[in-house]
């Protein structure tokens, strides 16, 4: 098995650096950096999906495994190794299944971009550096994919280099996250100091003693934290910060400025549910830290609705998307806060196909507009792009949750945990989530009635050219499709209410008599899916999702002058939408501006005159002095030698033996 | 019938020294080459012999003069494998400079053989033994290139102040015999231990013999004879006296002051100290307004000396394994940096000055990388070896809880720094002097390229040699 997952998590890694150092030499050039990462992913995911076949017949067991060992720091052991149990499996076949569709699409979504070999390079690198996060069986590796795809992120933020925004959006991207890591930082040490480890079997078994002895931490001067909790919210706040949960979820709205494929690829499908996973990996810790899940709770279901807000005001097609991956980043948050982790994950592998098959398809929509984002200046391209609008359609329902469509069976039983959590948030964060239905379906349908139906806007030079793209693109786009479609109705009842998720980390992700969904569990056991779906007639989010797009209906394509109208009477809420509630003014003009006077005050008085001046040059020409006066006491003369000897001689003597 | 199994590599050595010697006189002038081999043939078979012999606890024999223990072996494999590659380094630079005799190699071999007499002495007799015959063909080494006056005025220095710190340690070594009644270093060991009141005159004892074994080591303020000779001697020479020597001058600390008087530790632990401080300071401070390259290193060496010793003043087995790491990384280190000064060193022309490597990396690049890779080991920059060994001895000082004395050598030593890095940024950033190629044998390329590629391989798996330089201390 070894040889297999290493084939797994090293053969992106050989394509990315074939496709990076060799990519514009006449042996690889353009086509060959696409076949080998191409390849290289393609064998990745074959495996991958191999490895969940195994697991869910049966006939692969979980599995620890150390390849090496990196470091030995005195009573610690830092090794490489890999975790590949059914949690692992889902992600692994995810994440390589994604990038496979992602790859294609950017044959043709980057056909005339200069950058082409060192974009697959990029993705390819993702690819590897996404699997060593989710298969590593220590935190240590855990960090380095993490801050691995970090980077690959920061440098396809920054793809188009020359443009401004760009390089102000993987700049901020970077520094966000940077405020996240310190806290997954603090969280690693804590647990490196608590536990004595980084491995995972062994931090699993150590927090229950740490936990059983209610050990405390004072960071602040009389209040006492216990460290479980303190452990918990240290990482949540890593993940804070990849996931993009209020208040770090700034940079990925501007990380769009990146091209699609990896808006897809990483701020959609994979990388930023990185923190969700890691969340889920930790659930025994994570379930001995209640006070941290109330504060995962509360921050999702923040997320989820303020996030799905904004969505609405927004125009750049992408952008919606982008609030719509916040919002839907934040119903996650808000599974893990109920500690209905394994309805996290199943949102997450929902979630990945149908919001990466909304990007690729805003993407093949962007290609066919000439690469022009305003939705204000699109509309009826349904006649243009018939599978461009079929898919979209199908990724939109299963968004907002309309069964039988993926996203319903995963929104839903989120909700549901919601409702029949013991937590003493859960109250708060079910109005926010049900409402947050609405939004989603509201800016879902305005998007799609903007973009594909109603009248044309585009100018006529653009409308002339209007066509459906290439067959790398809309492939992707159908082969996407099917599962946003129909993953939901499959899998439901083994990954959540069977026993898929059996592994020896992973006993808080089955299902029993405690956990919020059981309710649902039964209902499925007697009725099947079947059951579920009608039953959820008789509940507000399946009416809620359809009045969202019948009321984006009526006020975009029925009664469009009515939204204007609306728009002058809640100007001031609109107002705050569009100033996205000031987090980037308070980022920007308090703590970055702020930073940067202390910042300048500290580097003219203390760098320039106290520490270059004084210290530094001050001890060089000190140095430099003494070496030049020390210098000339090698005069060259024998009995000058001699004679020193003899000073070292008596010196010895007189301080050792004589005093 | 004493037990001569162990004492096999040191006559093995010394017949075929003999052999050479007597079959240079009958060689031509153009079959000199014969002489290189045997020798070389000679050093590998003497290192094989060690190995064959190695004992894995003390092993006494010839009444006591010689001890064959895993410390020995250890020393005297490194002893014989460094001067085969010094002797491949200097080859080509003796042929050059029409000085490719076989007195070179004679000499070098009698040194070698001094040095393993050192490594196995287990008697003060043996040890004394050892020292002047390699300081005898060191002198004689000096003076090799007699026509050059400051060669000579080298040797001459080199010898006056040689003889005197021998005739120090002579009488060291005889007020310890005064106050033990032995020679035998076991014997002097127990001696020491004796419960009642140890008379004065052992502590003006221990004073002398610090300041021979000082000397030896070129620490401060016994260095003087340091640089000039360094810069005087032919630069094979210098390679020479710089490197393998500096192994069997660890294994006299070692047996004298450790085998033999470990119980006056607290005796001669605060003169090391002295030593140590001013060492690093005098060496790394000197070292920067040099620009001779030959000069500069041999105060660079000087620090390293303090840095050794610091290992020793630690007083304990994990000091004196760090000690011993530290004695072998600094050998493999100055080898290849005087390597590549003997590599661009060129018939009429010895790069000496600092400024002869400026552009290196435009002329070669790399010779520049490795030379790079030996600069930043000498700095102590992970993750060359050079780290590894500078931390181990800092470690071992620091868990004896002399923290200040690491603290003074840490900031020497990154004072140190700045003229390693200043060669590297010549090497990079500045134009060359001389654009002429740079041509190598073979030979000298492989054992160039692989002694800088050691020091990184070293720098990142330490652990076997870490290891092994424990297991031969008797820890781990």
């Amino acid at each position: 098995m070894k040889g297999l997952y290493l084939t797994i998590a090293l053969s992106p890694l050989l394509g990315a650096i074939i496709a990076g150092f060799f990519g514009k030499t006449q042996i690889i050039g353009r086509k060959g950096s696409h076949i080998v990462t191409i390849a290289g992913v393609a064998l990745s995911c074959v495996l991958s999906l191999y490895v969940l076949y195994g697991f869910m017949m049966g006939n692969i067991e979980s599995q620890s495994m150390d390849l090496y060992t990196w470091l030995l720091s005195g009573q610690y052991e830092f090794k490489i190794g890999f975790l590949v149990d059914p949690l692992t499996a889902v992600m692994m076949s995810v994440v390589t299944f994604v990038s496979l569709m992602v790859h294609v699409y950017t044959i043709g979504y980057m056909h005339d971009d200069p950058g082409y070999q060192r974009f697959f390079s990029y993705i390819a690198l993702f690819t590897f550096s996404m699997l060593m996060l989710v298969m590593s069986n220590n935190f240590l590796q855990l960090f380095f994919g993490w801050e691995a795809v970090g980077l690959v992120s920061y440098l396809l933020i920054g793809f188009w280099f020359t443009r401004e925004t760009a390089v102000f959006a993987n700049m901020k991207a970077f520094l966000i996250n940077r405020v996240g890591d310190f806290g997954f930082l603090l969280g690693i040490a804590a647990i490196l100091y608590y536990c004595g480890s980084l491995d995972y079997g062994v931090v699993f078994s150590k927090i229950v003693d740490v936990y059983n002895a209610q050990t405390t931490i004072e960071i602040i001067p009389g209040m006492e934290w216990y460290v479980v909790n303190t452990i918990g919210i240290l990482l949540f706040i890593g993940a804070m910060g990849k996931s993009a949960q209020i208040p770090l979820h700034v940079w990925l709205p501007d990380s769009m400025e990146g091209p699609t494929p990896i808006s897809a690829l990483i701020h959609a499908a994979t990388m930023v549910t990185a923190g969700i996973f890691m969340v889920s990996r930790m659930s025994p810790i994570y379930e001995l830290a209640p006070a941290a899940l109330g504060f995962i709770l509360i921050v999702g279901a923040l997320t989820a609705f303020l996030m799905g807000l904004i969505g609405i005001v927004q125009t750049d097609i992408k952008r919606v998307v982008a609030y719509s991956t916040l919002s839907q980043l934040g119903y996650m948050t808000v599974a893990l806060g109920v500690s209905a982790y394994n309805v996290a994950i199943f949102h997450l592998m929902t979630h990945a196909f149908f919001k990466a098959l909304l990007f690729l398809a805003a993407g093949s929509v962007i290609i066919a507009m000439h690469h022009e984002q305003d939705m204000r200046k699109m509309g009826g391209l349904k006649k243009y792009m018939p599978i461009t609008y079929i898919t979209s359609l199908v990724g939109s329902l299963a968004l907002i949750g309309i069964p039988p469509f993926s996203g319903f069976f995963s929104k839903d039983s989120i909700i549901d945990a919601v409702h029949h959590s013991s937590s003493s948030f859960a109250g708060v964060a079910y109005i926010l989530v049900v409402a947050g239905v609405f939004i989603t379906a509201f800016y879902s349908f305005r998007m799609f009635f903007l973009v594909f139906h109603g009248e044309e806007r585009m100018d006529e030079h653009t409308k002339s050219h209007l066509h459906e793209t290439p067959k790398v693109v809309t492939l992707p786009l159908i082969l996407l499709a099917i599962p946003s479609a129909v993953i939901g109705i499959l899998v439901i009842e083994p990954m959540l209410f069977g026993d898929y998720f059996t592994g020896p980390y992973l006993k808080a992700l089955l299902v029993d008599a405690t956990s919020p969904i059981h309710a649902l569990g039964e209902l499925i056991h007697e009725h099947g899916v079947m059951g579920m779906i009608v039953t959820s007639f008789s509940h507000p989010p399946v009416w809620l999702a359809i009045s969202g797009v019948v009321a984006a209906w009526y006020l975009y394509l029925k009664n469009p002058a009515l939204t204007g109208k609306l728009r002058e009477k809640f100007s001031a809420a609109h107002f705050v939408l569009e100033k996205k509630f000031w987090f980037d003014e308070l980022y920007i003009d308090g703590f970055a501006k702020g930073g940067r006077k202390i910042g300048a005050i500290l580097w003219k008085v203390g760098d320039i005159k106290l520490i270059d001046g004084l210290m530094v040059n001050g001890s060089a020409k000190a140095v430099g002095w003494f070496s030049l006066i020390v210098r000339h006491i090698q005069t060259g003369y024998l009995f000058h030698y001699a004679f020193s000897m003899i000073i070292g001689l008596v010196l010895l003597i007189t301080l050792f033996v004589i005093l | 019938m004493p037990n001569f199994i162990p004492v096999l590599p040191e006559i093995f050595l010394l017949s075929m020294t003999c052999l050479i010697l007597v079959a240079d006189l009958y060689l031509g002038k153009d079959r000199k080459g014969i002489v290189y081999l045997l020798t070389q043939v000679t050093l590998v078979v003497t290192a094989i012999i060690v190995w064959a012999v190695k004992s894995t606890e003390k092993e006494v024999v010839m009444w006591g003069q010689f001890v064959n223990d895993p410390m020995s072996t250890l020393l005297n494999v490194f002893i014989c494998l460094c001067a085969a590659i010094v002797f491949i380094y200097s080859k080509d630079y003796l042929e050059d400079r029409e000085m490719n005799k076989g007195e070179y190699y004679v000499l070098g071999l009698f040194a070698i053989l001094g040095m393993m007499v050192m490594v196995s002495a287990h008697t003060m007799l043996s040890v004394y033994m050892g020292l002047e015959l390699l300081s005898l063909s060191m002198y004689a080494m000096v003076a090799f290139n007699r026509d050059n006056a400051a060669s000579s005025e080298a040797a001459v220095k080199y010898f006056v102040l040689g003889a005197i710190a021998s005739s120090m340690l002579l009488y060291g070594m005889s007020l310890i015999y005064g106050v033990t009644g032995s020679l035998n270093l076991a014997e002097i060991a127990q001696a020491l231990t004796q419960p009642q009141e140890l008379p004065t005159i052992l502590s003006l004892g221990v004073v002398f013999i610090v300041v021979g074994i000082a000397f030896k080591l070129g620490a401060v303020p016994f260095h003087m004879w340091v640089p000039d000779v360094y810069q005087g001697a032919p630069t094979a020479v210098t390679l020479f006296i710089g490197s393998v020597p500096k192994i069997a001058a660890f294994a006299l600390v070692m047996r004298l002051l450790v085998d033999g008087m470990s119980a006056l530790a607290t005796d001669w632990q605060p003169m090391l100290m002295l030593l140590v401080v001013a060492s690093v300071a005098i060496g790394n401070v000197v070292a920067i307004a040099q620009t001779n390259i030959k000069r500069m290193l041999a105060y660079s060496t000087i620090s390293h000396i303090g840095f050794l010793l610091l290992g020793v003043i630690a007083a304990n087995e994990a000091g004196y394994s760090a000690s011993m790491f530290y004695t072998i990384v600094y050998t493999l280190m100055t080898m290849g940096v005087f390597g590549l000064l003997l590599i661009l060193s060129r018939k009429g022309f010895e790069a000496e000055n600092i400024n002869d490597l400026k552009g290196l990396n435009d002329r070669n690049p790399w010779y520049a990388l490795l030379m790079l890779i030996l600069m930043f080991s000498m700095a102590g920059v992970p993750p060359t070896v050079g780290f590894y060994a500078k931390f181990a001895v800092l470690q071992a000082v620091i868990n004896e809880g002399f923290v200040w004395l690491a603290i003074v050598a840490v900031l020497f030593s990154v004072i140190g720094a700045f003229y390693y890095l200043r060669i590297i940024k010549m090497m990079y950033f500045d134009a060359p002097e001389d654009t002429s190629e740079i041509s190598v044998k073979l030979d000298t390329h492989v054992v160039f390229s692989l002694n800088g590629l050691v020091i990184l391989m070293l720098g990142l798996f330490p652990e076997k040699l870490i290891i092994w330089c424990q297991n031969s201390i008797g820890i781990g």
